[in-house]
């Protein structure tokens, strides 16, 4: 007994949590390097390493924000939309339209050459957006579903998934840096100890123990949650793109055609696969339910948000 | 007299809290009562739109719909009427009317096979239906943030910031009942349909 409001607030709840832990994640990281550090006899007074990683995760975070749109486009090789074609035209009209609906400023649009029916959205916010569809899409997609499409697409912008995915895949890549640098650390860390040793005892083996199992769960955990915000992101704006043209069968029906396309999109880099509106690396993780294929892939199964999508349109009538 | 000190500062402290609320309370109303006027512009730019369309549309129909004058001429009407109006009620009333003389011309139009190869039809068709959708849109979004305000000057306190700084409920672009339900009828017996008027 979900409406579309409801499942908006819990998404965005939710999210807020995976940020946290995140943060929390950077400061596991930080503070166990710290504690080896301050066992190790070094104790310069102020948490140095933990203050560190979260600078360091802060500042690649600011890193991929600014600039990070170009990049994305120019990976993708997307050209801007020609309005002679009236496809193209059609396709133009109809973001005006839901742009109009969700109250923002029409976004760049933007055509990527690929047979495979896919669409994805960059951009920092709703001000300075763009959007891209592959070619395939507008070829196998009626004007309804194209709609439908558009919408999930804007929503992304609107909640500023754009925004927040690619602060998570920021932190997650600087985790993930971090843990590598201190297992290298380590080793040399652990080769000076054995030459002079005494130094911490008991509590310093006990903070490197903690601390090697953290810098070893910390970049698989935060892969994990990077994929699971990506995932929550997904159902919200498939909820709330639904909420914009109130019509979820459209979506539904275009969810459909896109996995009947079972082929990748070789023209979009696995790099932004949180961005679009299903994953192009193709049919087999996107169509698999159970917790490890979930686990493990950007967007939700496809048959469960068309499910969901389906059970919208029943509440609506 | 220090008693009567400490009430007197207590009164001032009253005063400031409740002056800044109010300033930020009207401000609340201000500001939604801009975000509706910029709803509303939204929607008569698009609706200005719809009225430069209609013509080029009907004349690039006329010389293949010949036997449907009648229809044509009523979208004429209905669109003349409609760039009359005035006021949001007057405004929703005439689009209404001009929108069921539309769906009527599009649903008369699926008879002529040869209008929906011409290519120059079909670029009027896909410019005016995304104008309707746009009109739609902009309705759907006017009347959110019309429904907002008008609920910020009933709700307790605000309203008697509303009612000081007479603030006036707005208007909803409203489609009427009738209109709403009304489904464009494809009717097979033409002619029957034009005897009616």
């Amino acid at each position: 007994m979900t409406n579309l409001f409801d499942q908006q607030k819990r998404n965005l709840t939710n999210t807020r949590l995976f940020i946290a832990g995140f943060v929390l994640l950077l400061v596991l990281v930080g503070l166990g390097a710290d504690g080896v550090l301050y066992a190790g006899g070094f104790s310069p007074g102020i948490p140095f390493a933990t203050l560190g990683a979260l600078a360091f995760g802060g500042m690649s975070a600011w890193w991929s924000l600014h600039g990070g749109d170009r990049a994305v486009l120019e990976s993708a090789s997307a050209v801007p939309l020609d309005p002679s074609d009236p496809r193209q035209r059609q396709l133009e009209n109809v973001v005006e339209e839901v742009a109009i609906a969700g109250g923002i400023p029409k976004p760049a649009i933007y055509i990527v050459p690929d047979a495979d029916p896919n669409a994805f959205a960059t951009g920092s916010g709703p001000e300075k957006a763009s959007i891209a569809v592959t070619r395939g899409l507008l070829e196998k997609l009626n004007r309804d579903e194209l709609q439908g499409v558009i919408s999930h697409e804007l929503s992304h912008v609107r909640n500023y998934d754009v925004r927040l995915m690619t602060v998570v895949a920021a932190l997650a890549g600087a985790i993930l840096l971090l843990s590598d640098w201190s297992r290298r650390g380590l080793g040399w860390g652990g080769r000076r100890r054995s030459s002079n040793d005494g130094g911490g005892g008991g509590l310093g083996i006990l903070f490197a123990i903690l601390w090697v199992v953290s810098i070893v769960l910390a970049p698989i955990i935060a892969q994990i949650v990077s994929l699971a915000v990506s995932r929550q992101r997904e159902y919200l704006a498939d909820a709330s793109g639904a909420e914009l043209t109130r019509n979820p069968l459209a979506l539904a029906s275009a969810l459909e055609k896109i996995a009947a396309a079972v082929e990748p999109t070789p023209s979009i880099k696995q790099g932004i696969a949180h961005l679009c509106i299903e994953d192009p690396r193709g049919g087999s993780l996107g169509q698999k339910d159970g917790v490890f294929a979930n686990l493990f892939s950007t967007h939700p199964p496809i048959a469960r948000r068309i499910a969901l999508l389906r059970e919208m349109a029943y509440q609506k009538a | 007299m220090a008693a009567i000190g400490g009430c007197l500062t207590l009164l001032v402290v009253i005063a400031v809290f409740g002056a800044i609320w109010a300033i930020w309370r009207y401000n609340n109303l201000i500001s939604l009562r801009n975000q509706v006027g910029n709803g509303w512009k939204q929607i008569d730019v698009q609706l200005k739109r719809r009225h430069d369309l209609i013509p080029n549309l009907v004349a690039a129909v006329k010389g293949e719909m010949q036997f449907e004058q009648d229809t044509l001429e009523k979208v004429i009407q209905a669109r003349n009427s409609a760039v009359a109006a005035r006021g949001v009620a007057d405004t929703a009333d005439k689009e209404n009317a001009l929108t069921q003389t539309l769906s009527r011309l599009f649903a008369l139009a699926e008879n002529y096979p040869t209008l929906k190869a011409n290519e120059q039809v079909k670029t009027l068709m896909e410019e005016l239906s995304s104008t309707e959708n746009r009109i739609g849109f902009a309705r759907q979004f006017y009347n959110d943030i019309a429904t907002r305000f008008n609920t910020a000057q009933q709700l307790f306190p605000d309203n008697l910031i509303a009612q000081t700084f007479h603030f006036q409920p707005v208007e909803l672009y409203e489609i009427k009942d009738e209109a709403e339900r009304a489904v464009p009828k494809v009717d097979l017996n033409v002619r029957s349909d034009q005897t009616k008027s």
